[in-house]
């Protein structure tokens, strides 16, 4: 049998390979890492692939090096990603702080495995969720992306870029072991059918540029070193100019330009995916691996004819309000399963506000939920 | 008079306009003779403004880069390396001088100088060794002398400091120098060399701290800092004829260490030609064995 040229070949690969395979896709080429497992095959993927098409992999010391380097070198000029687990997303807080502060753009892939400390290497959790929202100190806006397939792996890393591109902002692909573990088969799309985002540039005289000045979409454009456009760059809180400031009428602007970028865009940020919503009563929703163990419940439920559905959560933070907020008016229940104690279930409670009632299926024992155990939270459900 | 004449144009060259002065240093700090001796170097090897990066970490001499007209990168504390390698390896043709602290360089950021060192990326630092934290109020640091004081050593010191050029050539770096804020033509000298070694090198600067350091050692002012460098170095050269009784209480000044070691970009080289190759990387069963005998740890 002949194969035609222009069908891509499906191939049983994993989310971690899917993951690296799509950072090639989208751009990057700079790797800067630590091993840590199950995020390790990341790193080994690049570390054959970057060099192949004339980038840069380099195992550092430690992971607070690994994204100080990915920083530096997106300061040159290169789109850069570092891949973890919860011990070194911990360690990498600071500086997830600093490209928030400096409005450089990085990918930071967390696979996360069962916490806190050492934890649980290397079984299943989705305990970082908090930790990706609000893990560095300080007021800060971020993007966090979930994926639930080998597909979404390749995916949600080219959209982590394009958006980090967009915004001048880290994101954090949040994926968990399973996801990141776990062989499927997939056909990825050709290279030039892929949607690659760069960053915008200065396009005044270098002596005109302010680096940090507010622009209508609230994101400046970006200088790059070696390119003409001198300017400083900190984790001080500056001015227009990036010089340090201590001034009121500088520091709150700024601050406020931060969050005002991300906020105004949410439409563009934020995406989800609705299954079976239209008539349901009772609704789940779920990110991540779990996500694949709620379809399934779905689809149990629905054969012994309850009316239920499934919102999945794409993007993870800023967290989906609008999403959860369209299912209010038809669904009284909202079941909520995570691989943690409660960590986007209370946020759904917060949207939800007691129109519905959210019912948190938490499980921390290593594994991933089965779709029997969100059933059961199901009132008047027999197994 | 020719010389001032020059040092002036030179500040309006590569010190920046708009940034609001004075700076944040204490009268009589060091950092400020760095400053100009790293924008003299500039100039004498005559690199573009656009192709130097002046990177730094947190602390006094962390704010350095922010007053020159570089491409400059404060970075955070400890770290200033760690960011330097990305740019250098991201961009080769850039410069990429590196300040930090004793503290920043030794303390919060040992490993990551180490493993520069070691990794041989093509950077230069500059760690400026006043033996105290300056900008907090004068905590002791790796480098603070045994029995003195410091704030967060009211009853004398009692830990033993780094010999930071020993750490750094233990560690494997290509240039390791070392001078002091009085021997400023040596600086531009050492600077200039640094600057241009191909691998990792670094330039340690023995300072003063007249606001904290020399406040609780009852040492005096910058002056009197200066004098006491001045008597206690000892050029390499000269320190080579002298009996070891003599250099007793003194420390060498001067290129302490200069190798050529492959530096990390021309060795990635190779790793980017053997990738593009269609053939896998295949180990010959005879250099295998050199390898292990030619690697020199044990």
């Amino acid at each position: 049998m002949k194969m035609r040229a222009e069908e891509p070949a499906k191939k049983l690969m994993q989310g971690n390979e899917a993951c690296a395979e799509g950072a090639i896709a989208a751009g990057c080429r700079f790797y800067a890492g630590y091993p840590i497992t199950p995020s390790s095959e990341i790193a080994e993927v690049l570390s054959y692939r970057l060099p192949a098409v004339g980038g840069t992999f380099i195992q550092m010391e430690d992971e607070i090096a690994s994204l100080g380097a990915v920083i530096g070198a997106s300061l040159a000029g290169a789109k850069a990603m570092t891949a973890t687990s919860g011990p070194g997303f911990s360690l990498m807080q600071e500086h997830i702080g600093f490209a928030c502060m400096a409005e450089v753009p990085c990918v930071v892939v967390n696979v996360m495995r069962g916490g806190p400390s050492t934890g649980l290497p290397t079984l299943p959790a989705q305990g970082d969720v908090q930790q990706a929202r609000w893990g560095t100190h300080g007021d800060h806006p971020i993007i966090v992306l979930t994926p639930w397939s080998v597909r979404e792996c390749f995916d949600l890393t080219v959209r982590a870029f394009n958006l980090s591109e967009k915004y001048r902002t880290p994101v954090i692909l949040l994926m968990d072991e399973v996801v990141g573990h776990m062989r499927e088969n997939v056909e990825l799309p050709n290279p030039e059918e892929v949607e690659v985002l760069d960053r915008v540039k200065p396009t005044v005289p270098p002596e005109w540029y302010i680096p940090y000045e507010d622009t209508p979409f609230g994101v400046p454009p970006m200088g790059i070193f070696g390119e003409g456009y001198r300017y400083h760059v900190t984790g001080l809180l500056h001015d227009v100019r990036g010089f340090p400031t201590l001034r009121e009428d500088e520091i709150e602007p700024f601050m406020r330009r931060l969050f005002r970028k991300i906020w105004a865009h949410l439409n563009d940020i934020q995406q989800w995916e609705t299954y079976l919503m239209e008539d349901a009563e009772t609704a789940i929703v779920a990110y991540g691996s779990v996500a694949r163990s709620a379809m399934r419940a779905v689809v149990e439920a629905r054969e012994v004819g309850l009316r239920m559905g499934l919102l999945r959560l794409i993007t993870l933070w800023p967290f989906c309000r609008k999403a959860v907020e369209s299912i209010l008016d038809g669904c009284k229940t909202l079941i909520v399963p995570e691989m943690n104690l409660g960590q986007i279930s209370r946020e759904v409670k917060r949207v939800a506000q007691g129109r519905a009632q959210v019912r948190t299926v938490s499980r921390v024992l290593g594994r991933l939920i089965k779709p029997e155990e969100i059933l059961e939270a199901v009132e008047g459900w027999k197994a | 008079m020719e010389g001032m004449k020059s040092g002036r144009s030179l500040i309006y060259q590569y010190l920046r306009h708009d940034k609001k002065f004075p700076h944040v240093w204490c009268p009589g700090c060091g950092n400020g003779i760095l400053l100009g001796s790293l924008i003299r170097t500039v100039h004498k090897l005559g690199y573009p403004k656009d192709d130097i990066v002046l990177v730094s970490g947190i602390g006094c001499a962390g704010r350095l880069p922010v007053y020159v007209d570089f491409n400059t990168l404060h970075t955070t504390h400890g770290r200033a390396l760690t960011f330097a390698t990305g740019i250098k390896l991201a961009k080769p043709h850039l410069k990429v001088i590196v300040v930090m602290g004793d503290g920043d360089a030794t303390a919060i950021g040992g490993n990551h100088l180490i493993h520069a060192a070691r990794r041989n990326v093509n950077l230069t630092a500059v760690v400026m060794n006043n033996s105290i934290y300056g900008m907090t109020g004068g905590q002791y640091s790796p480098t603070t002398p045994y029995g003195l004081k410091a704030s967060t050593a009211p009853h004398g010191h009692v830990e033993h400091g780094f010999n930071i050029s020993r750490l750094v050539e233990a560690a494997g770096a290509a240039f390791v120098a070392r001078c002091t804020v009085y021997h400023v033509p040596l600086m531009d000298r050492l600077l200039t060399q640094a600057v241009e070694k191909q691998g990792f090198a670094i330039l340690e600067v023995l300072s003063h701290c007249p606001t904290h350091f020399n406040k609780m050692n009852l040492l005096g002012g910058a002056v009197d800092s200066m004098r006491w460098m001045k008597e206690h170095a000892v050029p390499v050269e000269k320190a080579k004829r002298m009996a070891p009784e003599a250099l007793k209480g003194k420390f060498r000044i001067g290129v302490l260490v200069d190798r050529d070691i492959p530096d990390y970009q021309t060795e990635y080289e190779q790793v980017r030609r053997r990738a593009k190759e269609a053939a896998p990387y295949k180990l010959d069963p005879q250099e295998i064995s050199k390898m292990l005998e030619s690697h020199q740890i044990y």
